[in-house]
């Protein structure tokens, strides 16, 4: 080899490196989102912000204390409200450490381990199913009756959650034994939107009326239409509320805006798989995310690139909830559960509220399971406000069974029903195929 | 060491002890872990008693009615943490605050199995303040990497709250406990080095 042909290969050889270098280091420092670094793809409620690493490795140093963290930063709060069974305080004292050395519960990523698809089951759970039986392997000894139950069978037959009992706990199911599958005399709790918005103090300042560019205002008649009858008129929140003055004027007030005077609504939006990325300073999600990662939920072709935002939902100048509570939800969603309910018994409900044969608390739309009805605190006063993260009570889905299936229907009919996936598939058209013991188990029990 | 600077420490919260050297130097010692223990417990038994006479005891079913203690007491409008759990929860905040000890409510018969002694050294002392009423235990045992220094303390039926509740659970594998009698064990550990 010539020493000129040297000097081209060191050359090349330089050239290439730095290449890679530069490309790495671009993606690391420079880049929000990461797809060149990442290891694995994510878990089902996590894709949405796998490429922004930092949502979760907030720093390069501090081990698994830092993932901790991130876990704690968004799911802490709900497990707290679950009354969470396994709190990690359940497993510092000194006496669990054997425990430690099979399943370490003090770290969530322990039993959710992200970046290996391969692993990932339900429930964002990597560990084997059957993983009750290294604290729980005598239970037959405490509880005859179950004896000869596996354990893979614990979590996914409806009797126990890892993290939320409320529903399951054994007094519970004794005090809601009894009780018609059906009964509507308690019907779908009202919301106190207008209380809790009247005691927010930080309300955005209102402007003399109109204060509007005027090419705003020429464009607008149609818009001025719409707001005249909707709520934000009959509350006086004119277009400067949401827009700004004409000098500081925002076409597409953001999901901050909004905010400003429905804090619950967007903080519980943010936290769900509609709003996390938007959270986490990334574009809004959108159908095609999900389709292109392949999850088991099917979309309609006309809307797969639409942006989740308030707005997608909540035309912003008609504020029409009715429309948000099952058409905005249709107009996206096409998988067969989504498609069933306007057949099912549950849309059957929703298309007599429409046709005016009954109240809408005898009605049953999307948004009464998925974006239900809730206590949230503020300030010392507890209001009934829609829950809009839509994951909130889903999974596991026995969370829903006191924010709303018990609403209408028995705690017993419940669990069956939740208990069914062929059920859930036809969005509850027709009767559970089994029965859950769980109940029956606990009277015998309780004499 | 982390674990010598804990004894320190506490010596110089609580029960100060500052020796003068010969020299006319002062230097401080640390606590000894028996009476770091028996200090902790003293404050525990305390506030446990407490709880169960002026809250549970005084205001629950058998008087009035103006609470209602129960396990799942989130789920009733005037409920009230049982005292067992009050001990657990006032446990886990100060798990959350330090790691220079722990501390637990166990029991040869617990109402909940998992509060039933796991280690060598809990079983001998459950045992132990049973047979011995009015005698705490110590012991020394190792964790993973860690020794501890284990003080097993007898927990005592201070209320009818008490032994009523525990004999009428139907979890409870003893039905005839009597006020004074040992129910369970505080269980007080601290590390003292690998």
């Amino acid at each position: 080899m010539t020493q000129r042909t040297r000097r081209y290969m060191w050359l090349t050889w330089l050239i290439l490196a730095i290449g890679i270098a530069t490309f790495y280091a671009n993606q690391m420092f420079v880049q929000a989102q990461k797809p060149e670094l990442l290891i694995g793809e994510t878990s089902y409620g996590h894709y949405q912000i796998e490429l922004q690493c930092t949502a979760c490795h907030e720093s390069a140093f501090g081990g698994q204390d830092v993932l901790q963290n991130a876990c704690i930063s968004c799911h802490g709060q709900e497990l707290k409200e679950a009354q969470d069974s396994h709190p990690k305080s359940k497993f510092t004292d000194p006496r669990n450490i054997d425990r430690l050395e099979k399943v370490d519960a003090r770290y969530c990523v322990s039993c959710h381990t992200e970046h290996n698809p391969d692993l990932m089951r339900p429930m964002g759970v990597s560990l084997p199913e059957d993983f009750c039986f290294h604290c729980h392997q005598d239970i037959a000894q405490e509880r005859p009756s179950h004896e000869g139950m596996e354990f893979q069978t614990c979590a996914s037959s409806g009797c126990h959650n890892f993290h939320d009992n409320r529903a399951l706990y054994e007094d519970f199911l004794v005090k809601h034994a009894k009780g018609k599958w059906l009964d509507m005399t308690k019907g779908i709790a009202d919301t106190d939107i207008k209380r809790y918005v009247s005691s927010l103090t930080d309300l955005p300042e209102q402007l003399p009326a109109m204060d509007v560019p005027e090419d705003k205002l020429t464009a607008a008649s149609s818009i001025h239409d719409d707001w005249l009858s909707s709520s934000h008129s009959a509350a006086n929140v004119g277009c400067n509320a949401c827009h700004g003055s004409a000098a500081s004027w925002q076409d597409k007030p953001t999901h901050q805006v909004c905010a400003s005077c429905h804090e619950n609504e967007v903080s519980t939006f943010l936290q769900g798989k509609h709003g996390m990325r938007l959270a986490n300073d990334l574009p809004a999600m959108t159908p095609n995310l999900a389709i292109q990662r392949q999850t088991h939920l099917a979309f309609n072709q006309t809307n797969h690139e639409t942006s989740l935002t308030c707005s997608s939902c909540h035309d912003p100048h008609q504020v029409n909830v009715q429309e948000a509570k099952v058409n905005s939800c249709l107009s996206c969603h096409s998988d067969e559960h989504s498609e069933a309910f306007l057949s099912s018994p549950h849309g059957q409900t929703w298309l007599q509220f429409e046709a005016g044969q009954i109240e809408e608390n005898q009605a049953v739309s999307c948004s009464t399971c998925h974006l239900p009805r809730m206590e949230f605190e503020h300030h010392g006063q507890q209001n009934t406000l829609v829950q809009h993260n839509q994951n909130a009570t889903l999974r596991p889905n026995e969370k829903m069974i006191r924010t709303t299936c018990m609403s209408c229907h028995s705690l017993s009919f419940s669990i069956d029903a939740l208990a069914d996936p062929n059920l859930i598939q036809n969005n509850f058209s027709g009767t559970p195929s089994q029965h859950i013991p769980s109940i029956d188990m606990s009277l015998k029990r309780a004499q | 060491m982390k674990y010598a600077k804990s004894i320190a420490l506490v010596a110089a919260l609580g029960a100060t002890t500052l020796v003068v050297s010969c020299g006319g130097e002062t230097e401080q010692a640390g606590i000894e872990p028996k009476v770091f223990t028996d200090s902790l417990f003293a404050v525990m038994k305390s506030d446990r008693t407490n709880y169960t006479k002026l809250i549970v005891q005084r205001l629950g079913p058998n008087k009035g009615a103006f609470i209602k203690p129960d396990e799942h007491w989130e789920d009733l409008d005037q409920g009230a943490p049982l005292p067992a759990q009050m001990f657990r929860y006032g446990a886990e905040g100060v798990a959350e605050i330090t790691d220079e000890f722990t501390y637990s409510l166990q029991s040869l018969w617990p109402v909940n199995k998992q509060n039933a002694p796991k280690t060598p050294i809990e079983k001998e002392g459950l045992e132990f303040i049973k047979d011995n009423p009015g005698q705490n235990f110590y012991g020394q045992e190792k964790l993973g990497d860690v020794n501890y220094f284990t003080a097993v303390y007898a927990d005592v039926a201070v209320s009818p709250a008490c032994t009523s509740c525990h004999n009428e659970h139907k979890d409870s594998p003893r039905t005839d406990f009597k006020i004074g009698e040992v129910m369970g064990g505080v269980v007080i550990r601290v590390p003292v080095g690998n």
